[in-house]
């Protein structure tokens, strides 16, 4: 069992006009096992959460915390919080020229796990993997996300899910730019990731299509920079059939 | 600065003035000669010297000799030969000029030419390997020629090490139909310099590939010509440069098309690492009116590792016929992607390690069509070798 818990996440980020608040107090925990959506309107913060999370440098903790199983997350550099158990499925993966797909990933298992992996499992591993996400074996000697299309480099942010185990996975918009085929591939990988391992899922997301394969236990609006409500999946279905305009802040002032 | 080169020193004394420059046309024009006296010593501010640092250079500059040399270890496989050959019967061949004063004045001094020769209709198995090591600083001249006959297939390697100011010509003469590999690998100490001009002059239906690797030296320039003897010919330029703090690394490549359906194809990639690490690129490509059917393409990468190092690249494209199949170029500058950086530390791989992949990926392409495999492999450690030494600074 293991627990994220965020209390009271407060985030900046440098702009041309001094520091900007982006997060503005959030408090959440996951549990093994648990999957929470996270959903609301562009530029809510949503991403921002994300990154801060993972630990990328554009944005400044100014307060609160964050632990994994009474660790200090924010404490670590962003490749121990990765060893610690924390994946973040990135909304634009980055291509990195020259590396290849099976070296990148057999470079991370190494790095994750803490030794290499044996040589014939990890072989099979793979092939498995990129079996089930529909991904063809060549894909392999491809360059990190160079050249991949829209549902290409989402699928290999699931494979790496699937192979490296986290605690915890946050999916980052995994759902946007993928047709409804690739969305159920993608969808079926988290599934599967999440049954075998046990991992919690923070699943960010702006539309609600991708909840009805990756079934959510809590789903937590957020508007802002905070949570602004939360429930079940029904509050999905509310937001399908009513979006975030009650949310927005001119509708709050009317 | 600016496009202005020396004129003809019998136009005019050598004032050293702006007053006396006028801009070359095209890269035609450039000086081509044997006669030291044709090229004046340069000052920095002509086009083929704004990039070097002349004022470290003035011994290769002095006309006359020094009688110096470096220690030769050559490993020659079965039916080629080295011998020595007078500079007079090496001009009597009609070989491409010397293009500056550094080079004429090595081809006026250097007491005879090395010539490695391999026969017609050969085709060798090993590479020939000559290691040549400078012990002292004297300057030496040193004189090369390679000349492979037709249909003949041949690897040279030629590497550089030790303590010298090398100043250095070599001639390539790929014989019809041939396929010739020529790397050049230049791992000087850093107290070292090395001027060299290479002139490469394929043959009809000819396939040549140079590869030039520099690592060490405190101050390399290659000046790399190619030239075509016939049509169908094809060459293919490769380079891979590491500059640290205190380095400067120049290459200046000129590919001369004037017989027509010939190809060439030249891809640079450099980092940079450390305070005033220096690299210089020039990429010039003539298409001459009677070169239809020409096929040419131009790269160069830079990759800047930290703060305070200087890339130069310049790529010129000059095209007099507009029968051609394709002519392009293209340069880039840019400085370690941190975005990169996070995205593989996001997946646990610790930063040391995360930059090595980059930059291993960013050369990868062009090591792997070297396509000789113990300077691939030697290259990728000696890179490896090169970002350890940064990370550990």
């Amino acid at each position: 069992m293991s627990t994220l818990e965020i209390t009271d996440l407060h985030v900046t980020v440098e702009t041309e006009d001094g520091a900007k608040e982006i997060l503005r107090g959030v408090t959440l925990t996951i549990e093994s096992g648990q999957t929470h959506a996270i959903m609301g309107p562009n530029g809510s913060g949503k991403s921002t959460l994300a990154y801060s999370i993972a630990g990328h440098p554009k944005y400044t903790v100014t307060s609160g915390s964050v632990t994994l199983d009474g660790e200090d997350v924010l404490a670590m550099s962003v490749d121990e919080r990765a060893r610690a158990g924390l994946f973040l499925a990135m909304q634009y993966p980055v291509e990195v020229p020259g590396v290849t797909v099976s070296n990148f990933l057999r470079t991370a298992k190494t790095a994750v796990s803490g030794e290499a992996p044996k040589l014939r499992t990890w072989v099979k591993d793979v092939k498995g993997a990129m079996g089930d996400l529909r991904m063809d074996a060549a894909f392999a000697d491809r360059n990190v996300n160079e050249g991949f299309s829209g549902g290409e480099k989402k699928r290999h942010e699931i494979l790496q899910m699937e192979l490296l185990e986290p605690k915890m996975a946050i999916l980052d918009e995994t759902d946007s730019g993928l047709d409804v085929d690739a969305l159920r591939v993608v969808s079926e990988g988290v599934n599967r990731a999440k049954d075998r391992t046990g991992a919690g899922v923070l699943l960010i997301t702006h539309y609600t299509r991708i909840l009805r394969y990756v079934q959510p236990d809590f789903v937590h609006v957020f508007v802002d920079g905070r949570i602004a409500e939360q429930g079940g999946p029904e509050l999905a279905e509310r937001l399908e059939a009513e979006g975030y305009d009650r949310f927005q802040p001119s509708a709050v002032e009317a | 600065m600016s496009l202005l080169t020396p004129q003809r020193p019998s136009e005019g004394a050598h004032t050293h003035s702006a007053a006396t420059m006028v801009p070359d046309q095209s890269r035609a024009e450039r000086t081509a000669s044997f006669v030291v006296a044709d090229f004046p010593v340069p000052h920095g501010r002509e086009e083929d010297w704004r990039f070097s640092p002349v004022d470290r250079l003035g011994a290769f500059f002095r006309d006359e000799a020094t009688g110096a040399c470096l220690d030769w270890a050559e490993s020659l496989p079965e039916g080629v030969t080295l011998e020595g050959l007078p500079v007079e019967d090496w001009r009597a061949l009609g070989v491409p000029a010397p293009q500056d004063r550094a080079a004429a004045v090595a081809a006026a001094h250097s007491g005879g030419v090395g010539v490695l020769d391999v026969p017609a209709e050969t085709e060798l198995t090993e590479p020939v390997r000559v290691r040549l090591t400078g012990g002292e600083q004297d300057l030496v001249h040193g004189h090369l020629m390679v000349r492979v006959g037709r249909f003949s297939r041949a690897t040279v390697v030629l590497e550089h090490a030790g303590v010298a100011d090398y100043s250095e010509v070599l001639t390539v003469l790929a014989g019809d139909g041939s396929d010739v590999t020529v790397v050049t690998v230049q791992e000087w100490d850093d107290r070292s310099h090395h001027l060299g001009q290479h002139d490469v002059v394929v043959g009809r239906d000819a396939r040549v590939r140079h590869i030039a690797v520099t690592l060490g030296g405190g101050v390399v320039r290659l000046n790399t010509n190619a030239s075509y003897a016939g049509p169908g010919g094809s060459f293919e330029a490769l380079g891979v440069y590491f500059a640290d703090a205190g380095q400067h690394l120049e290459h200046r490549l000129f590919v001369d098309h004037e017989a027509p359906h010939c190809r060439s194809n030249v891809e640079y990639k450099g980092a940079l690492q450390g305070e005033t690490a220096r690299t210089v690129w020039v990429g010039d490509v003539l298409i001459r009116a009677s070169a239809e059917g020409t096929d040419t393409y131009e790269l160069n990468r830079n990759l800047v590792l930290t703060d305070g190092a200087r890339a130069d690249s310049v790529p010129n494209l000059e095209i007099e016929t507009g029968e051609i199949e394709g002519a392009g170029h293209a340069s880039a500058t840019g400085r370690f992607d941190d975005e990169q950086l996070f995205y593989l530390m996001a997946r646990g791989i610790p930063e040391d390690e995360a930059r090595r992949l980059v930059v291993r990926g960013f050369f990868a392409g062009v090591v792997a069509r070297i396509g000789v495999p113990e300077v691939q492999e030697h290259l990728m450690e000696a890179i490896e070798r090169e970002l350890a030494a940064g990370a550990a600074r």
